[in-house]
This record gives C-alpha cells, structure tokens and sequence, in this order.
C-alpha cells in the first residue's frame, strides 16, 4: 500500500548542480531505512534549459510527483519555481534562490518578469514562501559554485523536514569532492541558517 | 556514490544508484568479459561509468564508433564463449539492426545482453519509437525492469536466459527507468567465462569455427530460421512456469484486471493503490515471447482489464488477441479505445485519468485557483530552451557561414541548411535559423548529396566530429563519387559533447582512459577526392568567412572543418573574460540579436556581461562595430 509521505521537486537551470543535490537527500532518506525514488533529467536540456529532479520518500513505485501534490519545491532560481507551480498546494514548501538567470533575449523574444513581482504573488498565493539570496551566500562561502549546498541547507531547515540534518552531512561527505567540503559545508550551514 | 563500489561492493550492500548505474553493477555480477556501445541519451551513464571501471572490473570496454560496431563486437565476444554486453539509445538499435537480426539466426555460447533505452516524450531523441517491436522483429526475448533493482536483476538473469536459449537476450528500458533513481541491493560476482591470460586484463575466449551456424547464406539460413522459430515457440510455452512475470494483488478477489510492464506499472501500481481500486496487476518483465497462457489465466474470470504501457499498444494488441482467440468476452482499455494517450510518457495523472474515464470514480485531487498578479508572472515567465553554451565554437561558426553569405550577395533564404545531431543542432534556434532538414545521425552529409540532386539551391551541411566518425564518411565518399556540389562543415570540436563528453576516434584516447590514435578527419576528407579542404579556427571570424566565400564558389564537394575545442572538456583553456566599455556602446544590440550568447544580456537598458559565464571566445568583440567588448 502506498503511504503518503514527502516528495520534493527540484528545479533550475541545466548546469546549476541539481542531481548532485537530489541524490545527498535521497541517499540521506536510504540510510534512514527510508524507501526513497528519484527521477532525474539527463541529456539536451543540461545545456542551459530548465531541468528538474522529483524525490518521493515513501512506498513509492513512481518517481513522479503527481500534480499539487510536492511537499516542497525547492528552485534554484526564481522564475523556475514558477514554473513548477503545478505540482505544488497552498501548503507546498517554497524554498527558492532570488537569483535570476536571464535567458538569452533576442529582439523582444523573451520577457521576465521582476523577482519582487514573483515573491509577493507567491506570497499571496501560498502559505510557506522562503526566498533565500543563494547566490550571495554562496560566494560569502568561497565560491558561486557551493550554490547547490546553500539550497539544501534552507530546505533542510524546514518545519517537518523528514530527514535527519547529520545523515544529510553524511551524505554530502559520499557524494562531493573531499578538497571542497569546508566550503560545501559552509554554504550548507548559510542555507540552514537563513531559515531558521 | 564513488564508482569503486560497483566494483568492490559485497552482497547485501545498498547503494542509492541510477537505472544506468545498476546495470553496470548487473553486468559485473554477471561475469561479463566485453562491453561496447555508442553513447546515446538516456543510456550514456552505463558507458560514462563503464569507463571509469572497466580496468579495476576486469572488463574490456570501448566506445565504439557507432552502435552497429558495438553490437558486432559484443557478438564476436559472445560466439567466442564470452559474457557480452552492448547498448544504445533506441535509435542506435536502428543503426545496429541488420547486424542485431542475425545474431538470433547465428546465436551465441557465452551470454549475450543487448540493453536498448527508450524515449518515451522524446527528452533528447530524433523519434518516439518503442524497441518492443523489434523483439518482435528478431524474435528475441525482452525484458523490461521497472526500476534500479530491477535493471541489475534483469542484467544477471538476462545473461542467464541468453545461454540457455543460445540467443542474445534485450532489456528494454525507458528514460524514466534508466534515470530512476532508488535503492539497489547487491548480489554476488561471478567469474568471467574464458581463460584469464597473462598480462591481460579480462578473460579471453576461444571461437571454434561452424560455418554452418555462423554464415548466412540462403542454404544455412532456412535451416537457422526454423531452429530460432522452433526455440522462441517452445521457450514460450514454458513461461508460465517461471517466476518473472507476476501478480500483484490490490484487493483481494478483486474484478478489474491491469496488465502493465516497465516504468508505466510503476504508475499504475500507484494509482491503483493510493485510489483504493478493485484490481490485481499481472505484471509482465518478460514480455516477449508472448505468455498466453498466463494472460488468458489473468483475464478469463476479470470484468474488465486495463492495458498500461508505454509508447505502442503492443500488449494491448496480445490482450485482445488473447480475448478473441478464446472467445472470451471482456471489455480491454487501452489506447486502441483511446483510454490512454498514443504518445508520450505517461505518469499517475494520465493513468488516473483513464481509469476514472471507465470507472467513474471522483478525484480528489484538486486544481488551485491563483491571483491575478501570479497569473500575470506566469504569462511573463521566459522560454528557457536549451542554448549553445558562452564561447561555444559552434555558434561562432553559424555566424561565419552566415556572414560569408552576406558577403557573397547569397540570401539565406536560399540556401538549405542540412543539419545533423548533436549540440550543434541547437542551430535551429534564432538567430541562427541554420537547421532545415535531419533524419538521423550522418544524414546530413547523404541529405547533402541529395539536395545537390534535386534542386539548384545551395546546400550547406553541419555535422560534428563524433556524429561523422558516426556515419558521415561513407555519404562523404558518395558526394564526392557522383560529382554532387555542396559544402560539408565538420564541427570538430574535439569531444562527443550533447551525450556528456565521451572521447571519439579523433582524439588520442580511447574508452578506458589509455593512449590511442588519434584519426584524422582531415586525412579521411582528402582521400574521399573532395577538391577543397580546409582546417579553420571558427573563433578566428575573418578566417572563417574569407574560407566559406572562397567554398561557395567551389564546384563539388568542399570540406571545411571548424576545429575548436568543446568549453565543457577538461582543461579547457579559458580565456580571461569580456566586460562592455559603456563611453563605446552604442546600445545597437547588434550582439544580443545577432550572437544569443547566455552570457551576454540587456539588464535596465545596458548591455551586461555575465562574467562567470564568460569564456573569452571574443566573437562579440570581433562582431561589434564599435569595439565596445575589452577584455578585463
Ligand atoms: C543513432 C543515434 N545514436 C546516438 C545518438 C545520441 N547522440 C546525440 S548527439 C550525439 C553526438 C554528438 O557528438 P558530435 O557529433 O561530436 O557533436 P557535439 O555534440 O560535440 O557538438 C549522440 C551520440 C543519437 N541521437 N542517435
Ligand atoms: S557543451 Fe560544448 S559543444 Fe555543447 S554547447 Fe556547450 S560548448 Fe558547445
């Protein structure tokens, strides 16, 4: 029998180190002897476009998250958590970095709309709204290139979050360069620290 | 995950791993001695990790050049009493099968697994088609695990079934299995078959001659046929009494049947569970040959069976066969009935929406209403496509050859842009517009010749180093022989870039990291007879339109091979960044529209460089009238 439990969306741009994020939650879940599938975007799409990563923990089959029904969704950048609305519900965790990546404009092909202008209508929109300066954070931690540990440490800083904040440490360990992980685990603690 | 584990890892571990990881750990369990493959989305990380491992797993890996290759060298392998593995991308089996036909016909000793990866929504492909079909076409036995665990248990099994039927064996994944992520627990290693040989790192088998089952020709044929015929019809009535296909009960007694198989019984697993629905699922991994039996024995008490899978109504074509042949008299939903969607993939929400179009149930599952302000980001969000990278030597190129055609008083209209696959196919976007027509891989060169035939207009071609080493050369050599008149440009940008970065026969290295020779596409391009070659730096502009000029007005074939690296390949000289000097700017946005370069935008009315982008290619700077781009 399939029990309802957590299920994260994960969304940004190709290249902003997405997977690597999804797979330290999903291992982190593992450890806890949770059940846990993941369904990620390879290929085409890496090249700059929008790419996204869904995480069920739960008796699961299907790594897709059905419609409105995300427990999170956590976008590494802001016009993408739009984006991803349709998976989301009033109580839908909105954990998002306020950097925006503008796609390439040619002669009035593409607009974007401000990031003030997506905050408040989120806000109106939706109970648990959490913009995270990410970029900022991370370059404070050596490098833009920790980004991905800044947003997971906002999103495990969440009310209810399933997993344990140590087994995650754990799994950022397994998972990324040893040369890096001071930085890493600096970018993870800003992330935490901006939501809690 | 390090990768060391696949190799070193005991049974009873648990690793977290992907569809394509799992298939190698599979693999290794196996014993086998021989992989090779063509890298192809969504197969590319079992060859990507292959190469990583292959040494510290005794295994002998190669990318060969193309996917036919691959399959003949993983069926010389298996006929010399090897372990072989090969797999594709569903389209590279289209590349491989006149050699993948026959090696039912001729069989194997070792086992053989041919592992095919779908597409289903057409993430990163030129088709939709579904691999089940050509089963069916060879009469070879699929099977189609429905996550990780499945794919390494598939793997073992697989290579087992292979040596019992002395047939190659396929799994069929999908882009959701493949690129499922969940929990695989291992098994044990077995030994690799052949005899391990002094200094060599993966066991060597022998091939005892028997022209009678290895050669083809009309006599050994027939009798090769009936003897493959013979063994599929009587494995397939045997299935009934293996343990693979099963039914999972829902409710007990329950009166709605479901017939599924790989990722698309994932869904309706969990629908059927999650909405509390009278059903059991008899769930098919083998799937062909055909079990019969075991679906009459499902459906002849049912009310009603639902048929979910993905891509052709393939099963759905068995089931109602299966009705009719027996005289049963049972309602089958599927997509013939237009329950479910023909195309693309499907998830829980088009599974739900079939079963509720039948059995008319309520979902609880709700639409949100937003604010007008939110509505009106939503309608301001941007297109984000899949773009050239910054400082990408493609779109220096299509700059070039557009430029040269200015130059020449040609219109661009007028002139067919053959394109092919790989990320140079992201040509096909403004403001490049230099994509027209593409079949499949190396067709661009053969679509060449043939715009050369049938019309007058100019005929450009683009096709990258590894797509030509693919399948360019031989329709290379047929311009050239039949005196056909266009332009080839070879996009050398030293690395099979679109499928991740795997090394091809151009470079000095081969799949498991050693020294190689390295082929040269300038040598290959001067023995077909074309009558103009040339090598150009496509970030050097003026060399590039000045050697485009001269090629359009050469007669016959001319080759110009842009060659600059890939920024993705590893040590990638990276130039010191651009910035805009604001006293110059004439605000012109000749860069923006001209070039779409990620890292070039218009912030507040200004021209800004995004300098963590940035990789110093200096197109912008050689294109801009003002030298308003400097370098910091
Ligand atoms: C028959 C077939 N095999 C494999 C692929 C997957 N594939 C897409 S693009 C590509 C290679 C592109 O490499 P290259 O031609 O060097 O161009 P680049 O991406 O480097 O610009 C491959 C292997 C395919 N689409 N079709
Ligand atoms: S990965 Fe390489 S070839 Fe592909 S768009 Fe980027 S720079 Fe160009």
């Amino acid at each position: 029998m399939v029990k309802d439990n957590y299920s994260i969306y994960i969304c940004g741009v190709g290249g902003q180190g997405i997977i690597k994020t999804s797979t330290i939650i999903g291992e982190a879940a593992m450890n806890e002897g949770l059940n846990v599938v993941m369904s990620e975007i390879h290929g085409m799409s890496q090249r700059g476009g929008s790419v996204s990563t869904e995480i069920k923990i739960g008796e699961y089959k299907s790594s897709i998250i059905e419609k409105n029904t995300a427990s999170m969704i956590l976008a590494f950048e802001p016009s993408e958590v739009v984006r991803g609305l349709s998976k989301a519900n009033k109580d839908t965790y909105l954990v998002f970095n306020t950097h925006p990546i503008v796609p390439a404009q040619i002669a009035g092909t593409n607009s974007y709309p401000s990031v003030d202008s997506i905050i408040s209508s989120l806000k109106e929109n939706y109970n648990n709204v959490y913009p995270v300066s990410g970029n900022h954070y991370a370059e404070e931690s050596g490098s833009i290139l920790s980004l991905n540990m800044v947003l997971l440490g906002s999103a495990v800083a969440v009310f209810n979050f399933p997993l344990d904040k140590e087994n995650i440490i754990k799994a950022m360990k397994n998972n990324l360069n040893e040369k890096f992980h001071k930085m890493n685990l600096k970018a993870f603690e800003y992330g935490y620290n901006a939501i809690k | 995950m390090a990768y060391n584990q696949l190799v070193n890892g005991k049974k009873g571990e648990k690793h977290f791993l992907l569809g394509n990881e799992a298939a190698v750990r599979g693999a290794i369990e196996a014993g086998i001695s021989v992989a090779a493959t063509y890298p192809g989305t969504p197969s590319s990380e079992i060859g990507n990790t292959l190469s990583f491992i292959a040494k510290d797993a005794g295994v002998y890996f190669e990318f060969s050049t193309n996917e036919k290759v691959a399959m003949e060298i993983a069926a010389t392998s298996a006929v010399s009493g090897l372990r072989s593995f090969t797999f594709m991308k569903h389209v590279g089996l289209n590349v491989a099968s006149d050699s993948f036909v026959t090696t039912a016909y001729s069989g194997v000793k070792g086992g053989m697994v041919i592992l095919v990866a779908d597409d289903p929504s057409v993430f990163s492909s030129q088709n939709e088609q579904d691999t089940r079909n050509y089963a069916r076409l060879a009469n070879m036995p699929i099977l189609e695990p429905s996550n990780p665990q499945e794919v390494k248990d598939m793997m073992v099994y697989g290579f087992e079934l292979s040596e019992e039927l002395e047939i190659p064996v396929i799994i069929r994944t999908t882009t959701r299995v493949s690129h499922m992520r969940g929990i695989v627990e291992f098994g044990d290693i077995k030994s690799q078959k052949g005899k391990t040989v002094e200094g060599k790192h993966y066991n060597r088998g022998y091939f005892n001659k028997d022209p009678k089952s290895y050669i083809p020709v009309p006599v050994n044929v027939i009798v090769m046929h009936k003897i493959l015929s013979e063994k599929i019809e009587k494995f397939q009535n045997n299935i009934s009494s293996l343990n693979i296909n099963e039914v999972v009960e829902i409710k007990d007694n329950a009166k709605i049947g479901v017939i599924s198989s790989s990722s698309a019984y994932n869904y309706a697993y969990d629908v059927a569970s999650l909405d509390n629905l009278d059903m059991k699922i008899l769930k098919l991994t083998l799937s062909y040959p055909t079990p019969y039996d075991l679906i009459y024995e499902f459906i002849k008490d049912l009310d009603r069976v639902f048929v979910i899978e993905e891509v052709d109504p393939i099963c759905e074509r068995d089931v109602l066969l299966t009705v009719g042949m027996n005289g049963l008299n049972i309602p089958v939903h599927g997509k013939l009935d237009k329950t479910f969607p023909m195309v693309e993939e499907f998830n829980c929400d088009i599974v739900r929406e079939g079963f509720i179009k039948i059995l008319n149930y309520t979902d609880e599952n709700f639409s949100l209403s937003h604010t007008q302000s939110l509505e009106k980001v939503i309608g301001d969000l941007p297109t984000r496509a899949a773009t050239l990278c910054a400082g990408c030597s493609h779109r220096a190129t299509y700059y070039g050859v557009k430029q040269a055609l200015k130059e020449s008083n040609i219109s661009e209209d007028e002139v067919i842009f053959a394109s092919d696959i790989g990320c140079y196919t992201l040509g096909i976007n403004p403001p490049y517009n230099a994509a027209d027509y593409l079949l499949s891989m190396g067709s661009s060169i053969g679509d060449g010749c043939g715009f050369a035939v049938a019309t007058d207009q100019k005929v450009i071609s683009f096709i990258g180093d590894s797509t030509f080493f693919h399948s360019g050369i031989s329709p290379l050599i047929n311009g050239v022989h039949n005196k056909q008149n266009f332009i080839v440009t070879i996009l050398d940008n030293r690395i099979t870039a679109m499928t991740g970065g795997q090394p091809n026969p151009g470079m000095p290295v081969d799949g498991m990291g050693d020294e190689s020779p390295e082929i040269s596409i300038r040598e290959l391009a001067l023995a077909s007879g074309a009558s103009f070659v040339r090598v150009i730096n496509p970030l050097n502009l003026k060399q590039t339109v000045d050697t485009y000029k001269k090629a359009l007005e050469n007669e016959g074939v001319s080759v110009i091979i842009a060659k600059s690296p890939c920024t993705l390949i590893k040590g990638f000289n990276k130039k010191p960044p651009i910035k805009v000097n604001y006293d110059k700017c004439k605000n012109c946005d000749s860069c923006i529209n001209n070039l779409a370069c990620p890292a070039i935008s218009k912030i507040k009315g200004k021209v800004v460089v995004d300098t963590s982008m940035c990789n110093g290619c200096s197109i912008c700077s050689q294109i801009c009238d003002y030298n308003a781009f400097e370098t910091i």
